[in-house]
């Protein structure tokens, strides 16, 4: 790995910078304020972390709230033996440990096939949890903790700082240059000497890991997790959307998403209430036909348009 | 000489097809092997079979005297066996430096960082792309993607080199330019196969043909023997009882 360069330090310390800043929101922010920051920050983790493995390799995962829901409840039962603390690691594990699992079995398998394996996945794992509470006669998990909303935020967004890391060291990293290579065709990949099977486990075990360690932070603000919320399949096409609408190409790009997203959803759910379903679904239209690079797309064009503009004059 | 590589009995069958049928050859090292037959006649398949794209249905594959027949792709590049392929395939999202680099970080011999940008930059030079790498690929020419191929073949240090029609679809100053170019290869050692209908280049670059028809080796010998070979002018123009 090469070394820093000045423009390294400097988006570094930008980053610092910004994550300082949107650390005093509690203070600054009212309750509804601070919902919806952590709103942003809980998508921010999920979509930046599903573009680290979706973006480069184009395999299109719908598998986040299956992750997420097991997180919820590895905090929904473990809270009751366990300290906290001690759950978002095991989260994480569980999510991994889930996510190379899927992967061995899936990874082969390419394009649409993999896409209906992960939405069916969440599915699967929602009807096990039902099936095992209709046996032991429970309905839902009360998660009663002394953990506030505040609290949840900073988690999140110290979880957001982990995940831009991890991706930055990816993307500087040989294993970065191999998924580029997979997405762009996966026969040279294979061909050119690249493991293509691990290289896909193994990343695909970051977003697995991190949206369960995500369930987990997040449980102990439902209070009451049950099936139908934790593996809700909405959640795993929001992620989708925020981080195609933001954009795959570039580390930030799922935030610029994600931000606009939660707004445009706090509006709709708040106006249109019946209508949720149905608008997100034309909000993907409207993505994928008018924005198919997202808005880094749209920046990187105006950004060379201005380029060559300057080259003119 | 003992073989680098070698095939005993390899076939393989798409189901009722038999693509390649019990094929025998061996390529030693710095030799330039010529694969060579009428369309169809199983060429392809059998560079796919030694590259890992497809698996053979039996017989035996073997690198160094090492066996390489079950082996996956991957493994068989990272081994030293590289390949281009009939209809180039370059990585269309990155700049021709990547495409090389590609080779010289996941090949035979590994790189990382400056030294893979170095051994890139000395590919793009040695197939006569030197300050090309910034480009991205969309903005090259034909023969310029061939090239690009090439040079991310050679930057993994094969210890073999299959050439897939490399020469098909070139006008004839761009045929000169590549037939140098493979000569250029030759000249410097490499052991290579070069499956090819150009006949002045089979007959100025190879050291051996094997002739395929219809899935089996009907020949194999100097350029010079294999093309006067009745059984081979048969293969190419047919009986006379098919006119």
């Amino acid at each position: 790995m090469s070394a820093l360069s000045s423009r390294d330090w400097g988006n570094l310390a930008l980053c610092a910078i910004a994550l300082a800043i949107a650390a005093c929101l509690p203070w600054t922010a009212g309750a509804y304020g601070l919902s919806i920051g952590v709103t942003i920050a809980m998508y921010t983790v999920l979509a930046t972390s599903w573009a680290l493995f979706s973006g480069p390799t184009h395999y299109i995962s719908l598998a986040s709230a299956a992750f997420f829901g097991v997180g919820t409840y590895v905090t929904g039962i473990g809270i009751q033996y366990l300290p906290y603390w001690t759950l978002l690691p095991i989260a994480g594990l569980s999510g991994a440990v889930m996510a190379a699992l899927v992967g061995l079995a899936t990874l082969r398998l390419s394009g649409v096939y993999f896409v209906i394996f992960t939405l069916g996945l969440a599915e699967f794992v929602r009807q096990i949890i039902t099936w095992s509470q209709n046996i032991s006669g429970t309905k839902g998990i009360y998660v009663l903790t002394s953990i506030g909303e505040m609290h949840i935020y900073w988690q999140l967004l110290g979880l957001a700082a982990l995940v831009w890391l991890l991706g930055w060291l990816i993307g500087r990293s040989r294993l970065g240059f191999a998924l580029r290579i997979i997405g762009d065709d996966e026969a040279v990949a294979r061909h050119s000497g690249i493991d293509t099977a691990r290289a896909k486990i193994l990343l695909f075990m970051v977003p697995g890991a991190v949206a369960a360690i995500t369930g987990a932070m997040l449980a102990p603000r439902y209070v009451y997790i049950e099936p139908s919320l934790a593996f809700s399949p909405m959640l795993s096409f929001q992620v989708v959307i925020m981080a195609l609408l933001g954009g795959t190409g570039r580390l930030w790009g799922p935030l610029v998403g994600v931000v606009p997203f939660t707004f445009l959803w706090e509006a709709i759910s708040v106006s249109f209430p019946n209508q949720t379903t149905l608008l997100l679904g034309v909000c993907f239209l409207v993505i994928v036909y008018l924005l198919p690079k997202g808005f880094v797309g749209l920046i990187d064009l105006a950004a060379r348009r201005m380029r060559s503009a300057e080259g003119y004059a | 000489m003992s073989a680098l590589l070698s095939l005993r009995g390899v076939t393989k069958r798409f189901g009722g097809l038999v693509a390649v049928n019990r094929m025998d050859f061996d390529v030693t090292e710095h030799q330039v092997l010529g694969l060579i037959g009428p369309n169809g006649s199983g060429k392809s398949t059998t560079l796919n079979l030694i590259s890992g794209a497809f698996p053979v249905t039996s017989g035996a594959i073997s690198l160094r005297g090492q066996p390489i027949t079950h082996l996956a792709a991957q493994d068989i590049a990272r081994r030293g066996v590289a390949r281009t392929f009939q209809l180039v395939r370059l990585l269309p999202s990155m700049t021709v430096l990547q495409n090389v680099k590609a080779g010289a970080v996941f090949g035979h011999r590994r790189h990382w960082g400056h030294e893979a940008d170095a051994v890139a930059e000395a590919m793009l030079e040695k197939v006569g792309l030197a300050g090309r790498g910034h480009m991205m690929v969309g903005q090259l020419t034909y023969i310029d993607t061939k090239r690009v191929e090439l040079a991310r073949v050679l930057a993994g240090e094969p210890g073999v080199v299959l050439l897939d029609e490399w020469l098909a679809g070139l006008n004839p100053t761009e045929l000169e330019e590549g037939i140098r170019l493979i000569r250029g290869l030759r000249d410097e050692g490499r052991t290579v196969i070069l499956v090819e209908h150009v006949m002045d280049a089979i007959r100025s670059l190879c050291d051996r043909c094997v002739v395929m028809a219809a899935g089996t080796k009907i020949a194999e010998g100097t350029p010079a023997e294999v093309l006067s070979d009745a059984a081979v002018i048969r293969a190419y123009l047919g009986d006379d009882d098919d006119a």
